[in-house]
């Protein structure tokens, strides 16, 4: 409960904030500061058990080790990115305070989601991550690629929002005899699902895959990454989509868990797709900025192996997922932002001219192609473990790994740029702090300490 | 007594792990090179003292097991034995001669180099001591990862795409591994935490039946059959052996090859003897095509390096067809031949290396008449040529006797077939011998000198190993024992 009003509370505070604030780096150390204290009264929620609120929400809300562990990986995260990229926000526009404060309502919005209880929460936390990325995306108003973006975005999320309002209507009607909107109270009486209740659940799979940027929902993502700012784009690809993924994978489960036998084979079909356009256009990208919204359309086919699978692991799994997807994802958008040049030739010759922006780059790419030793291999693997246990459709499990050795190709091809390549265009200007460099070896240190004690978070679970 | 403080196979991992750390951060090329050669040494001691210890079945600090992931059963175990012994052995004591033999060489940024040819020697290390499956995967990639940024880095011209094409084969073929050890996994028993166990013994014992044997045979086959590499998946070997910086190529051809092989003995027959029951003639005619297709190609070939390449697909070939054989002789004769194989092909190297060092081409057609010139680098050549054709006498001969035994009790037939590779293989080998190191010297070969003490001292230890294991072979054979006894009840149970 201390994340959801502490971060709707804070994004009141950085709005006004901006009426009265002049100076243009100001926002982004009380942005900074607001999210440390988030961080330390959701960890006294968890570890003390001390909510600094006690408010009766009808059991709207529910909070558990599994969703309270993954809020703090997202607002860790949500740290992380204000560090490495904080002085890119400012660069964005006039309204800095805004931007801020707009992610803090994503913030609280993908918080909701990670907690809901009811089909109205999750609705409600979807649109509170919705509305304030579309602002997002336009924010860089005089470039018209920003504009279009934020059109195309809200259009598309205006359309999706409508077929889960749709699913959530029939899933309320097929169930009229609780009237209830419970996730829980869901009568699938013993294994068999009313005809309303079936189409209700297609309706929410649909509007789900496309805000989670699932195949074939996928197509506005590669358009909206590429045209919003970059540092958004980073935002949008990483915290947001594994907040998106959660609200998922609890729907799923507390929804519809007890039949999933019915609805497995839609999970698979979308999965594999996913899998397999996403790596595949990935390849084909020049700009590294368009390759990985690409690559995060694939680096979901694997999280929704965790719908696929719905056990322990899974869950273990998908939060893994999330830790190690996003450090590599901010890191290496963080890195992006740096450049001036968004091809991969762009990359050639790094390790000369930035040995530690090219070595943390090395590893970031290395987790997400899910190589030993990083947190995307232990997450990869929990991921392969969760869905090998169910009996059914093995050869999704064959084509996930087959996909994964496609995507070592296109991140290997930054890598080559990186360190075998010379460069022979004109001298980027870097614009890079002692600070900034620390960070990102802190990020580096992370996925590979995460890449040896996965433990450190799976244990949160287990407490 | 040593004492147990030495000894612990997980010294071999981390001692050069760290010392591959400082390395990165050594700034003067001569320290570096100095600091790594002692490194490779010291390695090569602790695992000579493990050796020592090997025969004393009471004293138990060969194994280490420290646990790592509770809740999925998986932990850092690392043991010394069988042919883990003798791979480990392999691994230490090629890093020295490498280091010694290259020691001429330059490289740009000689900190990073050697740096990076420590971790790949921890990352061998682990392969041969891990007895837990995901650890074993773990090592399995980290081998990887040193090698290719050491081979896109300082390889020749088409460097980055020979490297690309390894990377990728060998990254798809793990994974298939890696979704294999998972099915396993899951089959295994619970153990106090966790519902199952990557242990290599649960793996041993993982109740699985013939058709899911069937299947999982193939996703380990295939990551095993690309690493070796065996016909038709090699291709990626000629081309990166030849891009590769020579020191590279040694460590490829000597030691990582292996992996292969020695993940056939310890994973894929034990775990799976249904499935190899089944499918082992499909295995042994695959590596029989690879002998002879790569001995023909070896005898067509001008570039020196192309030609060992090809040499060591045969080789490995053969290997791999009698590890199938699964024969207790066949299977002596591999791991014996393994260690002599690694020997031979570095000693080979070498020898190529030196030359190309002087004269800076290593086609065949371009050498000639080297012997009046540098006599010693010569009856080194002859001596390692002599051992790569397995004369009597020489290291290879009781190893290739034995896998053609261990064949032949198979089926004759393919020991007839597989046999003809010991003609061709003197066909290639005698006669890039003759070409390069005899005959008329060109305006090119005049030129040529004598090598320098320090490369005549490796070659010495080389030829003197050569000859020590091909007259008295039995310490090899005693290091070896319990881990063929253990394989044959395994693998006919």
């Amino acid at each position: 409960m201390n994340a959801i009003i502490f971060t709707a509370v804070w994004g009141i505070v950085m709005m006004f904030g901006g009426v009265f604030i002049k100076s243009k780096s100001t926002p982004k150390y009380l942005a900074i500061i607001g999210l440390i204290f988030i961080l330390l009264a959701n960890y006294c929620e968890i570890y003390r058990g001390k909510p600094f609120f006690v408010i009766d929400v009808k059991d709207a809300l529910h909070f558990n080790s599994f969703s309270l562990t993954f809020i703090t990986i997202i607002l860790a995260c949500t740290l992380l990115y204000f560090l490495l990229s904080g002085r890119d926000i400012e660069k964005v526009g006039e309204h800095v305070s805004e931007y801020f404060s707009l992610i803090f309502f994503v913030l609280c919005g993908a918080c909701i989601a990670a907690t809901f209880n009811t089909l109205l929460m999750l609705f409600i936390g979807i649109e509170i991550i919705s509305i304030p990325l579309y602002i997002l995306t336009g924010s860089d108003k005089r470039n018209l690629k920003s504009n279009e973006a934020a059109l195309k975005y809200f259009l598309m999320g205006a359309f999706s929002t409508g077929i889960m309002l749709m699913g959530i209507a029939f899933v309320y009607g097929g169930n009229a005899d609780v009237a209830s909107f419970n996730i829980t109270n869901i009568n699938l009486g013993a294994g068999k699902m009313p005809t309303l209740i079936a189409v209700g659940l297609v309706f929410l799979l649909i509007a789900m895959s496309f805000k989670a940027s699932a195949a074939p929902f996928h197509f506005w993502t590669p358009d909206v990454y590429d045209g919003a700012p970059t540092v958004f784009t980073s935002f949008m690809a990483t915290i947001v989509k594994v907040a998106v993924f959660m609200a998922f994978i609890r729907l799923f489960e507390g929804a519809f868990g007890k039949v999933q036998q019915q609805w497995q084979a839609l999970i698979v079909i979308i999965t594999a797709a996913t899998l397999l356009i996403g790596n595949i256009t990935a390849v084909f990208q020049q700009s590294v900025k368009r390759m990985l919204a690409y690559s995060s359309i694939a680096q979901a086919g694997f999280m929704l192996l965790a719908l696929f699978a719905l056990n322990q692991q899974a869950k273990e799994g998908l939060v893994l997922y999330a830790a190690a997807y996003s450090l590599a994802s901010i890191g290496m958008f963080a890195i992006l932002l740096k450049m001036n040049d968004y091809t991969i030739d762009g990359f050639n010759g790094l390790i000369k001219q930035q040995p530690v922006l090219a070595v943390t780059a090395g590893i970031f790419l290395l987790s997400l192609t899910g190589v030993p030793l990083t947190a995307g291999f232990v997450s990869k693997f929990y991921m392969l473990l969760s869905a090998a246990q169910s009996v059914h459709f093995h050869w999704l499990i064959i084509l996930a790994v087959l996909c994964a050795a496609v995507s070592a190709y296109y991140y290997f091809k930054i890598i080559q740029a990186i360190f075998f390549k010379e460069n022979t265009t004109a001298q980027q200007t870097w614009d890079v702090t002692p600070a900034f460099k620390i960070l990102l070896i802190i990020t580096a240190a992370l996925i590979i300490v995460l890449g040896l004690y996965p433990d450190i978070i799976t244990e949160a679970l287990h407490y | 007594m040593l004492g147990d403080s030495i000894t612990f196979p997980h010294l071999l991992i981390f001692f050069p792990l760290i010392a591959g750390l400082i390395t990165f951060f050594l700034k003067k090329d001569s320290i570096v090179k100095v600091w790594a050669f002692i490194a490779s040494l010291i390695t090569l001691f602790i695992s000579a003292a493990s050796l020592y210890h090997a025969d004393n079945a009471a004293y138990n600090g060969l194994t280490f097991n420290y646990e790592w992931l509770r809740y999925l059963g998986t932990s850092f175990s690392v043991s010394l034995d069988g042919v883990g012994r003798i791979l480990t052995f392999l691994t230490a004591i090629s890093f020295p001669i490498i280091f010694g033999a290259t020691y001429k060489n330059e490289y740009k940024n000689s900190n990073v180099f050697y740096g990076l040819m420590l971790l790949a020697q921890c990352g061998l290390m682990g392969v041969f001591l891990a007895t837990d499956a995901l650890l074993f995967y773990f090592f399995w990639e980290l081998a990887l990862i040193p090698v290719y940024f050491l081979c896109s880095r300082w390889g020749g011209e088409k460097r980055i795409q020979a490297t690309f094409k390894f990377f990728i084969y060998t990254f798809a073929g793990s994974l298939l591994m890696l979704v294999g050890i998972i099915f396993v996994y899951l089959h295994t028993a619970p153990t106090s935490y966790a519902p199952h166990s990557f242990a290599m013994n649960a793996f041993y014992n993982a109740s699985l039946n013939h058709s899911q044997q069937n299947i999982l045979f193939w996703l380990f086959f295939i990551a095993f059959a690309i690493k070796m590499p065996i016909f038709p998946f090699h291709t990626w070997q000629p081309d990166t052996y030849e891009q590769s910086p020579t020191a590279v190529t040694m460590v490829l051809s000597g030691i990582m090859v292996k992996m292969g092989l020695f993940a056939l003995i310890r994973w894929l027959l034990p775990v799976f003897p249904l499935a190899v029951a089944k499918f082992d003639h499909v295995a042994i005619v695959l590596s029989i095509i690879g002998i002879l297709y790569a001995s023909l190609i070896a005898i067509q070939q001008d570039d020196l390096k192309r030609l060992v390449a090809y040499s060591s697909i045969a080789h490995i070939g053969l290997m791999s067809a009698a590890i199938f054989a699964t024969k207790a002789i066949g299977l002596e004769g591999v791991i014996i031949q393994m260690f002599n194989h690694g020997i031979n092909i570095i000693g080979l190297w070498i020898v190529i290396d030196l030359t190309e060092k002087q004269l800076g081409v290593r086609k065949i057609s371009q050498l000639g008449g080297i012997a009046t010139k540098a006599p010693v680098l010569t009856i080194a050549l002859v001596v390692i040529a002599f051992a790569n054709i397995a004369l009597p006498l020489t290291n290879a001969f009781i190893g290739e006797f034995m896998m053609f035994s261990g064949l032949f009790e198979y089926n004759k037939w393919y020991a007839a077939i597989a046999g003809i590779s010991v003609i061709l293989a003197a066909v290639y080998t005698l006669n890039m011998v003759q070409k390069v190191f005899y005959g008329e010297t060109n305006a090119l070969t005049a030129t040529v000198k004598e090598v320098s003490l320090n490369e005549k001292i490796v070659l010495a230890i080389l030829v003197v190993l050569i000859f020590a294991i091909g007259i008295h072979p039995q310490p090899i054979f005693d290091l070896s024992k319990d881990t063929v006894s253990l394989l044959t009840k395994l693998v006919t149970r």
